[in-house]
């Protein structure tokens, strides 16, 4: 629960509004290829935000923008009120970054490797050294902080590397892909840890994957990005609404043809198989209607539980065009 | 567990709000920090440990040889000008001197340095967290060339010293006072040189994207401008200038002179001219003499700032080659993408 110095964290920093980062109109091309679209989104302060896309969708280009590592073609940003192409390192000095395959010095210590992004962003040695103690331990990489990066498993680089980003109290978070290349177990640490720094601490954070159900979990709000192009923003759920993909699991025993009586239900678009079970595609909630059209044949139902947005649906509906999937 | 004394966000300090100029302030140097940590990497390498050795030892060699014959000829010799510097440019018995060997192995040291400089920043995976850091693109690598200069720097400083002290203690005098500034200067220019190869090898690592090529890469341009300089400037004489077997001294004279002007392609010759004259008072020119010009010329000492204009041309280029490679290695990289 929060309290009173939490309250006072999560206070937004004055001038900058309720919004923490904007990108109006924010376009990059590299040569004939647009790697993204004209962009306009709103990251609201403290919520978590899944930028959700197949590889190579421009993900990482926006992030580069915003953070001013790379000028928009044309368009603008505006990331905690500053204008990252003109004022980069007043973005970089707010904005911690974790990118796609972080990297580390193979010969320095985890706690080395902090130690220097702590001097690059200005922090005194002891406010430097007391940083980096609290943040390894929050990670719990205590135990190996004195050991060469080169031993870290993937799991443990990954969240030396969140550790990494943190380092400068940013008050904007970006994740590149965070969860790619870690073992489930990493993954839901990893994300927990998110999930905590947004809630007690208030950070806004922004994070980018191509695997949607591994994030839907944390992000209050994601948007759908294919080809340079959002093509979908809002919550999981309402993402589900409105791509008329409500998608149901059905156990049903008793009765005869079960995938013919359900795709007669209204609001039912299409059933497909899973193993035993069906699987209803729906443009709303069926439910009730399912239980009734299974009891009027004659039949019952064994299961019947929503599988939460699912976001392979979505991809398949968005992605199916263009060349990756 | 959880950082709970300090705020996440970006104000440093609670009652304010960072304008942009305390944020300018608070953000300026970070070239240094970046060389900071790059002089304690290469300080701390193995790389420099053995390049360290090698270049002391080829030092005390080159040293020791020169300091026997000058022992012998000591008492003879009472009224030779400096005899302190003939312990860095005599060599006898097929030894190369040791401002020679510095021209041959310098290099390395510039090399060893640079050639990963960049590359492997983008191998580790280390350069996009380097850059999304609050300093500025350039101040990469402007730190990088600061802190090879500073470890080639303090290399050069420690043998220059370790091989003075052994040919003093062979000797038995100390340099004199003059003897010690134009020691200085031969370091200044030493440093500059190696520079140049620091500032070339810093460039291969923005071009190529492997530490490996890199680095053959430039120990194969080292073996071309050092090694084999001398055989290619003579096969270009000889095709353009030839010396027929009846030749006139013109004949002559014009192929040495081609020769030499190809030789002054490399930064090695420009080196080696250049610090001969420093480290030798009586070296009255640094290009072709025919015997009754030598012949002429009155034997006697210059002073250090007329040694310093009878070479300034190669000091020159040295310092512009060491300008435009390292400046071709910043336009280049200023240019690349973040991402590889």
């Amino acid at each position: 629960m929060p309290s009173a110095t939490d309250a006072d964290m999560t206070s937004p920093p004055l001038s900058s509004g309720a919004v923490a980062v904007r990108a109006d109109g924010l376009t990059k091309r590299y040569g004939d290829t647009v790697a993204v679209d004209a962009l306009s989104l709103d990251i609201h302060r403290g919520e978590v935000f899944g930028l959700l896309g197949p590889n190579g969708a421009g993900k990482t280009t926006t992030i580069l923008m915003l953070l001013g590592l790379t000028e928009p073609t044309s368009g603008s940003a505006l990331v905690d009120g500053i204008d990252p192409t003109r004022d980069p390192l007043r973005v970089k000095s707010r904005v911690g970054y974790l990118p796609d395959e972080v990297g580390f010095y193979e010969d320095l210590t985890g706690r080395d490797n902090l130690l220097y992004t702590a001097d690059l962003n200005r922090l005194t040695k002891t406010e430097g050294r007391r940083r980096t103690d609290e943040l390894l331990a929050m990670v719990g990489l205590s135990d190996v902080a004195d050991r060469k990066v080169g031993g870290y498993s993937r799991g443990m680089r990954q969240r030396l590397g969140l550790a990494d980003a943190l380092v400068k109290q940013p008050s904007i978070l970006i994740l590149d892909e965070p969860t790619v290349n870690i073992d489930p177990e990493g993954v839901r640490e990893l994300l927990a840890l998110v999930a905590r720094l947004s809630d007690e601490h208030g950070v806004t954070v922004l994070l980018s994957s191509h695997l949607l159900h591994q994030v839907e979990q944390v992000c209050d709000r994601i948007g759908i990005f294919v080809a340079g192009r959002l093509v979908a923003l809002g919550t999981v759920d309402d993402l589900a609404t409105d791509l008329d993909q409500w998608v149901f699991v059905v156990g049903v025993a008793g009765m005869a043809e079960p995938a013919t009586v359900l795709r007669a239900v209204d609001g039912v678009h299409d059933v497909g198989h899973d193993d035993d079970r069906l699987l209803l595609f729906a443009g709303r909630d069926v439910r009730r209607e399912v239980q009734l059209a299974v009891s009027d044949h004659g039949g019952y139902l064994t299961e019947l539980t929503r599988r939460g947005a699912d976001l392979d649906t979505i991809y398949h509906r968005y992605f199916h065009d263009p060349g990756e999937s | 567990m959880v950082p709970t004394s300090s705020t996440p966000t970006a104000t440093t300090d609670s009652s304010s709000v960072p304008t942009p100029d305390h944020d300018i302030i608070r953000f300026r140097a970070g070239w240094r920090i970046v060389a900071r940590k790059e002089f304690a990497d290469h300080v701390h390498s193995v790389r420099f440990v053995i390049l360290l050795v090698l270049v002391a030892l080829a030092g005390l060699a080159a040293v020791h040889s020169a300091s026997g014959p000058i022992r012998d000829a000591a008492d003879s010799a009472t009224q030779t000008p400096s005899v302190f510097l003939l312990l860095f440019t005599l060599s006898p018995e097929r030894v190369p001197a040791f401002h020679e060997f510095l021209g041959i192995l310098g290099p390395l040291l510039g090399i060893a340095f640079g050639f990963d400089a960049v590359n492997g920043e983008r191998a580790q995976g280390t350069l996009p967290r380097l850059v999304a850091q609050p300093i500025h693109r350039d101040e990469i690598i402007n730190g990088k060339f600061a802190a090879g200069i500073s470890a080639i720097a303090l290399a050069l400083a420690s043998v220059i010293a370790l091989v003075s002290a052994y040919g003093a203690i062979r000797l038995g005098i100390g340099p004199t006072q003059s003897d010690l500034v134009r020691i200085f200067a031969f370091y200044a220019v030493a440093v500059v040189y190696i520079a140049l190869w620091l500032a070339l090898s810093l460039l291969l690592s923005v071009v190529s994207r492997r530490a490996s090529t890199a680095a053959l890469a430039a120990i194969a341009i080292w073996l071309v401008l050092t090694l084999f300089a001398g055989l290619i400037a003579g096969v270009v004489a000889d095709t353009f200038r030839d010396v027929p077997a009846d030749a006139t001294s013109e004949d002559v004279l014009a192929n040495a002179r081609l020769e030499l002007t190809v030789r002054r392609l490399s930064p090695d010759q420009l080196y080696k001219e250049a610090t001969g004259v420093l480290l030798n008072p009586t070296r009255q020119s640094t290009g072709i003499l025919v015997l009754e010009q030598n012949d002429l010329a009155l034997p006697s000492t210059l002073p250090l700032d007329q040694s310093l204009i009878l070479a300034w041309w190669q000091l020159i280029s040295l310092v512009a080659g060491a300008v435009v490679l390292f400046a071709a290695a910043y336009v280049t990289f200023m240019r690349q993408e973040v991402r590889a």
